[in-house]
């Protein structure tokens, strides 16, 4: 599904993502974790395509297609999506008609007839129940005075609504209260279909409690320091990152 | 990016057609004789023409204002033609099949069809065209609710007692430099009488259509509504696209009485210029409105055409409890200037207005928002609310709000609100993860903020003005 190779990302020429490899197949939940200031959001903007994050050497295929070389938007509609960490406001365009032109968009771009407004209607309706929202946000301003937990909740219903091939999930957890943080779960967990991959990025290991990942990785310094099954997610927890630093300088030691 | 920024930019003003008609068209010039030769082609009164003299007279002694947060090479007023009218209309059709088809075909083309069935249903139309009307639908049915929907130059002749008795009344000869020059030449434009306790079944609307070249166009537009009479106006407005300037310096009065409401919309689509800001209309238009007792004017305008804007669509809220509103997005882009505003003359005790005006700046382009609210010393508890915000596209751009606010009563309460955005990267970024291109991305954020403004617009021009927002801002982004 998704394959990096090698990839160096930089940030205002300040290099952020060094010689990262990692490999997602179908229907697999990755979580990544590290410390602050690791890289995490950086990956996951270089992955997307944001402006200001160049991509210096490496690269990135989504289902073989060459991501580096595509549009923002052409990336969001081979089936790339990112539930933003700090999800912003559009102020006077309701949720709906944002929702509904997203749709559209990537209907049209994968050749599926596009919903009529009754149609729209009714899978909005239902993705909006499925992550506890009142229908009453679908007219309102896209993320207009919604609170942390509220805009959290909005990212996961636009997932559901565009299902996607990968989804990468930028800290959906942080800020949440433990009722939310099952709402947000649990939506994610509907859309693991054996098909659909995740790229879960976390500080913490509360999340991956209710969402059970394959495969664990560290990130520290801009690369994968450590990987492994759900194991090291409670290793973590338990030891905290200095942990995995000084077993990182340990190896290198040992190396030498 | 920039391969779409191309080809977006090259797309063409839609409406920048010339259309293949024969006209009479006055040589270039300004004179007393010009001023003659206008009111003796319209057949006009012996009052009508003097009047017309008085204006000019006082125009001739007025100098051209400078104040405006504008700039434009000075007009020369000799080298433009006061006065074109197709040759067709020599003599007045006097219905649809006497029309010359070329000109029906440009109103197709620019998808207003003039023929009665085949328009929006409850919309009747006065189409001028250069300097005359060609036509106007729907005016024996609305005669039989006494509603007068004409050209202005029948109404002169038809209805006489009530030009004479509010033509300038709202806005004078002397009232400023382009109005008083529109008073002298002035050629066609649209009469609305609303007779008393009538809502006007239809909405009524004029479509302004420059063609000839070095032609200004110069129309009036007077609406009256009368007590407790209830009417919404439209108007729009094309020209071709030319490398020449053209000026435009329209006068329209409204007159509101007693519990009478006027709600008047406007699209104005002139020709913008092009990106280095050579050709496109030059607008200079004088718009006001006296509000009586209880009644109550709304201008809303979408102003996203012009070279240069000057215009500033006002109310006078003289009677008691009147109430004015502004509801203004203006769009400018390329090398457009708009100095565009309103102001609220509050003389009446417990009088109301509000100000909503939405400014979008993309490219290289200045938009200014200039507004007066004056609070007279009769204006017990009146009150004003104003908001003022400016969106900007890009960074080569100038948003500039310039608001005046003169109070002589304590007891009115002034609010002023301003913001000032930019489409910020966060915004465009969620857009295109979505799958959203950029064009549609920045038409649908801007679309956002304008949505208060829009709300105000009939239906059908809501949509319209919608559309139109999305065209103007191809190419924008970047």
């Amino acid at each position: 599904m998704l394959e990096i190779k090698n990839l160096q990302a930089s940030v205002a020429d300040k290099q952020i993502i060094n010689n990262l490899d990692l490999k997602i197949n179908p229907g697999e939940v990755h979580a990544i974790m590290g410390p602050n200031g690791a890289g995490k959001s950086t990956l996951s903007y270089a992955l997307t395509g944001r402006d200001g994050y160049e991509i210096s050497q490496g690269s990135a295929t989504l289902d073989g297609e060459d991501l580096l070389e595509m549009e923002v938007e052409e990336r969001a509609t081979a089936g790339l999506f990112l539930a933003f960490q700090y999800p912003v406001e559009i102020p006077g365009v309701s949720n709906m008609e944002f929702l509904k032109a997203s749709v559209d968009a990537q209907r049209a771009a994968r050749s599926l007839e596009k919903y009529s407004s009754s149609e729209f209607l009714k899978v909005a309706k239902a993705a909006c129940k499925q992550v506890n929202l009142p229908l009453s946000f679908l007219k309102r301003g896209v993320n207009e005075g919604f609170s942390g937990g509220e805009k959290k909740r909005n990212e996961i219903m636009q997932m559901i609504l565009l299902q996607p091939k990968l989804a990468i999930l930028d800290e959906s957890d942080s800020g949440l209260d433990i009722d939310a943080l099952k709402v947000v779960a649990d939506g994610i967990n509907s859309q693991r279909d054996g098909k659909r991959s995740f790229l879960v990025i976390t500080h913490y290991q509360r999340l991956l409690d209710y969402i059970k990942p394959d495969f664990v990785h560290v990130l520290a310094d801009g690369k994968i320091v450590k990987s492994g099954g759900p194991e090291l997610a409670l290793e973590l927890e338990a030891h905290g990152y200095s942990w995995l630093e000084s077993y990182d300088r340990n190896a290198e030691d040992e190396s030498e | 990016m920039t391969e779409q920024l191309d080809e977006a930019l090259a797309r063409e003003y839609e409406a920048g057609f010339v259309s293949d008609i024969e006209s009479r068209t006055f040589e270039p010039g300004l004179d007393e004789n010009i001023v003659r030769r206008i009111s003796a082609m319209k057949d006009e009164p012996q009052w009508m023409l003097d009047w017309r003299l008085k204006a000019f007279a006082l125009w001739k002694e007025m100098p051209e204002p400078d104040w405006a947060h504008i700039q434009y090479d000075k007009m020369d007023f000799q080298s433009i033609s006061y006065y074109s009218a197709p040759k067709s209309m020599d003599e007045r059709p006097k219905s649809l099949d006497e029309v010359d088809p070329e000109l029906l075909r440009t109103y197709e083309k620019l998808g207003i069809p003039l023929i009665e069935q085949q328009q929006l249903a409850g919309i009747a139309v006065d189409v001028v065209f250069d300097s005359v009307s060609v036509v106007t639908t729907f005016r024996e049915k609305l005669l039989e609710q006494g509603v007068i929907f004409c050209p202005i130059s029948d109404a002169i002749k038809e209805h006489p007692e009530l030009v004479k008795k509010y033509l300038g009344s709202v806005v004078s000869q002397k009232d400023n430099f382009f109005a008083a020059l529109n008073c002298a030449v002035f050629t066609d434009g649209s009469f609305v009488y609303i007779p008393k306790g009538t809502r006007c079944p239809m909405e009524l609307s004029t479509y302004f259509r420059i063609n000839e070249l070095n032609t200004g166009q110069f129309e009036r537009t007077l609406i009256i509504a009368d007590e407790g009479s209830h009417v919404s106006y439209l108007e729009g407005c094309t020209a071709p696209q030319r490398d020449e300037n053209q000026l435009h310096a329209a006068v329209v009065e409204l007159v509101c009485l007693d519990d009478a409401e006027i709600k008047y919309s406007t699209v104005q689509n002139w020709y913008p210029g092009d990106e280095n800001g050579k050709g496109g209309i030059y607008n200079f238009v004088t718009k006001r409105g006296i509000c009586h007792t209880n009644a109550k004017i709304s201008w809303t305008q979408v102003e996203t055409g012009s070279a240069v804007t000057w215009k500033y669509p006002s109310c006078i809220l003289k009677g008691d409890n009147s109430i004015g509103e502004f509801y203004s997005v203006a769009l400018t882009r390329g090398a457009q200037q708009a100095d565009t505003g309103t102001k609220m003359i509050h003389l009446g005790k417990g009088t109301r207005s509000t100000i909503i005006s939405k400014g979008i700046s993309a490219g290289k382009s200045n938009n200014t928002y200039r507004g007066l609210v004056h609070m007279g010393k009769g204006a017990k508890g009146a009150r004003n609310f104003t908001q003022c915000d400016s969106l900007l596209i890009g960074d080569q751009c100038g948003a500039h709000t310039f608001p005046y606010v003169e109070s002589r009563n304590p007891t009115a309460i002034v609010e002023h609100e301003a913001t000032t955005s930019k489409v910020s990267d966060d915004q465009m970024f969620l857009c295109r993860q979505r799958g959203l291109d950029p064009e549609k991305a920045v038409s649908m954020i801007v679309n956002g903020f304008c949505k208060e403004v829009f709300k105000e617009l009939p239906m059908e021009f809501a949509v319209e003005a919608g559309k139109l927002l999305e065209i103007s801002l191809e190419g924008s982004v970047g």
